[in-house]
């Protein structure tokens, strides 16, 4: 009898606290989920029904059916896709420059990362920096009319420059043959400043007293970012290289869609996936053969980044996207 | 001064003098790729100052040729078109900066509470929208069939409220924030969206502003959105219409035949794109340190 009145009292507050508990964790999940559920239905709507949908590149979309009812017509569209020269010349392009986008913002970005960890403690580091990352903010469509005033054919500056030192310049929006170089440094334009700040916070994080150290024993300036910056730096260029591979499908559309403003004489070199997609869809309401470009590159992408992101994974589980 | 001394202070002058060569060469060089990156805009502005003859005659310089603001007078005399556009662009960026930053944040809070028990299948949802997209297709068919936003400025607004890069910097923000105030608040009985706004928004200003600017940038250099979607003039924002413009002058005027003013076509294309890109440059000189600190903290790891 006394054992059990010593035993109710304490284990009544025990039970009550516990049932308070899940009242309360059940309150909080239950709040935590409603502030979540407007992002979550956006996603849903934005991302996830948008991947249900690829299925319209095995149907004959009719915009009265809609995408339920449409017709079935299994690898129609892609066999049409194929069947011509521009699959080929799309996958081309989009691969072709964005391998060298990768390597020439590479290999810029970190040229650019030094110098700045060069002169990282003087005062002007803060105006380069300025200066190099402006371009980030400017949208393509701007971006377009600066590359306009170089290679307009009444008073652009590349052909000033081109008939002072006694050429012929070439009418720049009839000739695909230059479009891989300028969309190259219109790029690097771009992109320059972002890339180079990764970079150069990767350099900020080595030990200073290695550079000390090889200083002291007589190493040059060019010694130390052989054996001492770049050889810590890989893992890090490397990453950012594979991550960059796993984006290789799909190609930036503001790019290849404004600078080029969208001429038809130059699709041999700047017609990318992205691009194609787009005027097929808008412009030619060739909605199956959009469908079908359009599938391929998501499920191509999405190979590659999975892969891409098994490699680095393998080398350092830090820089994994997951 | 021995031998000695004065060898080592020798060759510790040279050793000065080259690091200092070395120095002012790296400030050149950075100098001249700096240039090289604004010398575009200069370029334009330089051309949207000139006057129309002089550039016919003498073609684009980087300074002013024949000094004159005859194609800002033009534009302020056809405001109708740039104004709306102004218009449209500001409601799309400052509404979906407000609406995007609050549900974003409200969608990355629970993912960075240990205690919320769909936080792994949730964090998943927002993360897999990284690897996988629908593309183009879908997306424009859904917009356009199935949620009826063709020329509605929702459809400028809506799909870029959520961005999952977005949520997950917020989330890897917020699960820095201090648990003993967290707790403190709760024991005082403070419900959690009484959490949420009262002490996990102003605790994580820095990373607010970051990324509403991410936020204004994509909203006002947007023109994709209105690439797929927007028909109608009276809703094309202002990059869509320096998009229309650069292959149609012309559609500025509104009624060419009575203003019976030639056009200055050439300065007049490149003050728009003035008129369109200072108000970015103001923005991203006063924020730009946040800029780069969004950067660095999200740049690799989400």
């Amino acid at each position: 009898m006394q054992a059990r009145n010593t035993k109710s009292p304490a284990a009544k507050p025990d039970f009550m606290a516990r049932l308070m508990g899940s009242q309360r964790s059940w309150d909080t999940n239950l709040n935590l989920f409603l502030m979540a559920l407007p992002g979550i239905l956006l996603l849903l709507v934005f991302a996830y029904l948008p991947m249900l949908g690829l299925v319209i590149a095995f149907k004959d979309y009719r915009f009265a059916e809609g995408i339920f009812g449409s017709a079935w017509v299994g690898f129609e569209n892609f066999r049409f896709l194929f069947g011509t020269d521009t699959a080929f010349r799309i996958t081309r392009n989009t691969l072709g420059m964005n391998s060298i986008f990768i390597v020439t913002t590479t290999v810029g970005a970190l040229a650019v990362a030094m110098l700045m960890n060069e002169v990282y403690k003087s005062r002007m580091s803060k105006y380069y920096q300025t200066m190099l990352f402006f371009p980030y903010f400017i949208s393509w469509v701007i971006a377009s009319y600066f590359v306009f005033a170089f290679l307009n054919g009444d008073g652009g500056i590349a052909n000033q420059v081109i008939e002072r030192l006694g050429g012929d310049p070439p009418s720049w929006y009839r000739s695909p043959q230059y479009w891989p170089l300028i969309l190259t440094l219109a790029h690097i334009w771009n992109s320059i400043g972002f890339s180079s700040i990764v970079y150069l916070a990767g350099m900020l994080g080595i030990s200073p007293e290695l550079f000390e150290a090889a200083k002291i024993d007589g190493a040059s300036k060019l010694q130390q970012i052989r054996y001492i910056t770049l050889p810590l730096l890989y893992p890090l260029i490397i990453i950012l290289v594979l991550l960059a591979i796993g984006r290789i499908f799909n190609a930036d559309f503001g790019l290849f869609f404004f600078v080029p403003r969208d001429t038809a004489m130059l699709y041999s070199t700047t017609d990318v996936i992205d691009t194609f997609v787009y005027r097929s869809l808008v412009q030619l309401g060739n909605i199956s053969m959009a469908a079908a470009a359009g599938f391929y590159q998501s499920t191509v992408g999405f190979v590659l980044v999975i892969a891409a992101n098994w490699v680095v994974r393998k080398i350092n589980q830090d820089y994994s996207l997951f | 001064m021995t031998v000695e001394t004065r060898r080592v202070a020798r060759s510790w002058n040279r050793y000065r003098t080259r690091a200092l060569l070395g120095q002012w060469l790296v400030h050149g060089l950075l100098i001249l790729i700096g240039l090289a990156c604004l010398i575009p805009m200069l370029l334009v502005i330089s051309i949207s100052l000139s006057s129309e003859g002089a550039l016919v005659k003498e073609g684009y310089k980087l300074w002013p040729v024949g000094f004159s603001t005859a194609a800002y007078d033009y534009i302020l005399q056809q405001p109708g078109q740039m104004l709306r556009a102004y218009g449209v662009t500001g409601f799309v960026t400052i509404v979906g900066t407000g609406v995007g930053l609050l549900l974003s944040s409200m969608l990355a809070w629970p993912l960075a509470r240990k205690d919320f028990r769909l936080r792994g299948a949730l964090s998943f949802y927002v993360f897999f929208t990284l690897l996988f997209s629908g593309g183009m297709v879908p997306f424009y068919i859904l917009v356009t069939r199935y949620l009826g936003l063709k020329d509605n400025i929702l459809a400028l607004i809506l799909p870029y409220l959520v961005t999952a890069w977005y949520v997950l910097i917020l989330r890897t923000s917020f699960a820095q924030l201090p648990t003993e105030l967290l707790d403190a608040a709760r024991i005082d009985g403070a419900g959690e969206w009484r959490i949420f706004f009262r002490i996990v928004l102003p605790l994580s200003k820095p990373v607010l502003a970051t990324i509403g600017l991410f936020f204004v940038l994509r909203f006002w250099n947007d023109w994709f959105l209105a690439l797929l979607f927007i028909n109608k003039a009276v809703l094309y924002p202002l990059q869509y219409l320096l998009y229309v413009l650069m292959r149609n002058i012309t559609f500025l005027a509104s009624n060419p035949q009575t203003t019976g003013m030639p056009i200055p076509t050439q300065s007049a294309r490149m003050a728009l794109a003035v008129l369109a890109f200072g108000p970015a440059l103001f923005s991203f000189l006063l924020l730009q340190k946040y800029f780069v600190r969004g950067i660095t903290i999200g740049g690799l790891k989400g």
